[in-house]
């Protein structure tokens, strides 16, 4: 569960920086502030340092076993960091309705399309009244009004990411938390589901989108953290990290390298 | 028996066959009495059942306690209950010398009730735990990302898994249906009080009188196969509609 109120002080943060005079720098989203998760004793995420800015879509990459997924968990508030902090600076994210998750693989309730939105409004806390208005609007975004009434698990794998990508935007959440939402999908539904990704960015969602194609980031993204063995190896706008590269394993990565 | 009895034994075979269908076609109102009883007392048997072992399977499945694990073992075995010994424990709890002597229910349809109540819980339960366990371990995420709680969680996982449980009753009447021993000790069969299908099935068996134990045979076998196929067809239903 996020934060119900930011604890680290944006002046902090600048003083962190080493900004000799005070800069406007754009206050981030989440601070995660040497965040440590061990299983095993073996540490997944290791003092994991990233500041998440507050706008656009921003992109963890890596590889696999990177720690990616595992961080958008503990954003998700799904797994507690064994040490370190993670802040929220909006003091509006103050419940798990404000900041939703979208699976690699979607998890679909055995219910039809339309009862699938309505329990997730319904966890929401939304009023019954308002439902049906919401559940319409959605099925409109995620263009699905022609299988409002089939049962969710019989869709295909895209229109089943439809489905989750548009509950996820159920309660109008602040922060969008996506793992590889587009992963081992064709083009034209990968196309709809970055479509529904920019259209909620546009309107002022943050999302986190973890990725492996540098193609899509490259499409999607404002900025990337690349993360290697549970760290974060470099930060920077989208363009920055795809084009030039400063570290070695992110420049190794990008170059189709395998990173072991 | 003796061997020259054969050729007589069909005979009294098809003739026992005969006399069966002539009462089940002729609705007997003994027949049909103790069909009732037999329905009813496995009815609200069942029911009773769900109301304990629906709640508590789900919470098997999704809470972590100690003493979980001992639970979850009990109950599994527990699905395996010889019914004489069942009986048994009732007749000594509500017996004039047991603790609930004082209700006098020994030898009445709710002493039957509460034999059979003993004998269908663990294995709604059981089967609810294992339905519930495994559609949380597919839930569980997503569920909690969304900041349900607890009782949201399981209202969820219980009405997901709604085929599945109602599998899990019908499974309980087949085994409620079908039960003799327990039945049998605590309700005495007795004519027009406690008599029902099996227990009847097991006197006028001994006594002869095979037209009876054999139009009551073939009702309890068509209502075995019944709940079966209502079993099977249910499953293939769900299956189908991506349900289960």
């Amino acid at each position: 569960m996020p934060n119900a109120a930011p604890t680290l002080e944006p002046a902090a943060l600048q003083a962190d920086l080493g900004a000799a005079t005070p800069v406007a720098l754009p206050m981030p989203a989440v601070t995660l502030d040497g965040v440590t998760y061990e299983r095993s004793g073996k540490p997944l995420l290791d003092d994991l340092h990233l500041e998440i800015p507050c706008a656009g879509i921003t992109a963890l990459m890596g590889p696999n076993g990177a720690g990616k997924s595992l961080t958008l968990r503990v954003l998700a508030g799904l797994i507690a960091p064994s040490r370190g902090r993670i802040v929220w600076h909006d003091e509006r994210i103050c419940s798990a309705r404000d900041v939703a998750l979208v699976f690699q693989k979607p998890v679909l309730l055995r219910r039809t399309v339309r009862a699938n939105l309505e329990h997730a409004l319904k966890i929401y806390g939304i009023p019954r009244h308002q439902r049906v208005a919401r559940v319409g609007e959605l099925l409109a975004i995620g263009r699905l009004q022609d299988l409002a009434d089939r049962p969710a698990r019989v869709l295909s794998r895209g229109e089943q990411q439809r489905v989750a990508m548009v509950r996820a935007l159920a309660a109008r959440p602040r922060v969008l938390l996506l793992d590889e939402p587009s992963a081992s999908l064709d083009p034209p539904a990968t196309a709809m589901i970055e479509g529904l990704a920019r259209g909620a960015a546009d309107d002022g969602v943050k999302i986190v989108l973890v990725t492996h194609e540098a193609g899509q980031a490259r499409r999607l993204a404002d900025d990337i953290a690349f993360l290697h063995r549970g760290r974060v190896v470099e930060c920077g706008t989208a363009r920055e990290v795809l084009d030039r590269p400063q570290s070695r394993e992110a420049s190794a990565y990008l170059g189709g390298l395998l990173l072991v | 028996m003796p061997r020259n009895r054969g050729p007589a034994l069909m005979h009294d075979f098809g003739a026992a066959f005969a006399s069966a269908f002539a009462l089940i076609a002729t609705a007997d109102a003994e027949l049909m009495e103790v069909i009732g009883l037999s329905l009813r007392v496995t009815m609200v048997a069942v029911l009773v059942a769900c109301l304990i072992g629906l709640p508590l399977g789900a919470t098997l499945a999704i809470a972590r306690f100690p003493g979980r694990g001992i639970l979850v073992v009990l109950t599994s075995a527990l699905m395996g209950l010889p019914p004489v010994v069942v009986g048994l424990i009732v007749y000594m709890l509500l017996s004039n010398a047991g603790p609930l002597g004082v209700l006098q229910l020994l030898y009445s349809p709710t002493a039957m009730i509460i034999a059979q109540t003993l004998l269908v819980t663990p294995i709604v339960a059981s089967l609810t735990r294992q339905f519930i366990e495994d559609l949380y371990g597919e839930y569980d995420e997503l569920l909690k990302s969304m900041g349900a709680g607890r009782a949201t969680i399981i209202a969820t996982l219980l009405w997901d898994a709604r085929y599945s449980l109602v599998t899990a009753a019908l499974a309980g009447v087949g085994r409620a249906l079908a039960e003799v021993g327990a039945v049998m000790i605590v309700g005495g069969n007795i004519n027009h009080l406690t008599r029902v299908m099996t227990t009847s099935i097991a006197l006028e068996t001994s006594r002869g009188e095979l037209a009876f134990a054999l139009g009551l045979g073939i009702i309890l076998v068509v209502l075995s196969v019944l709940v079966n196929a209502g079993l099977i067809g249910l499953k293939a239903s769900a299956q189908r509609r991506a349900y289960a």
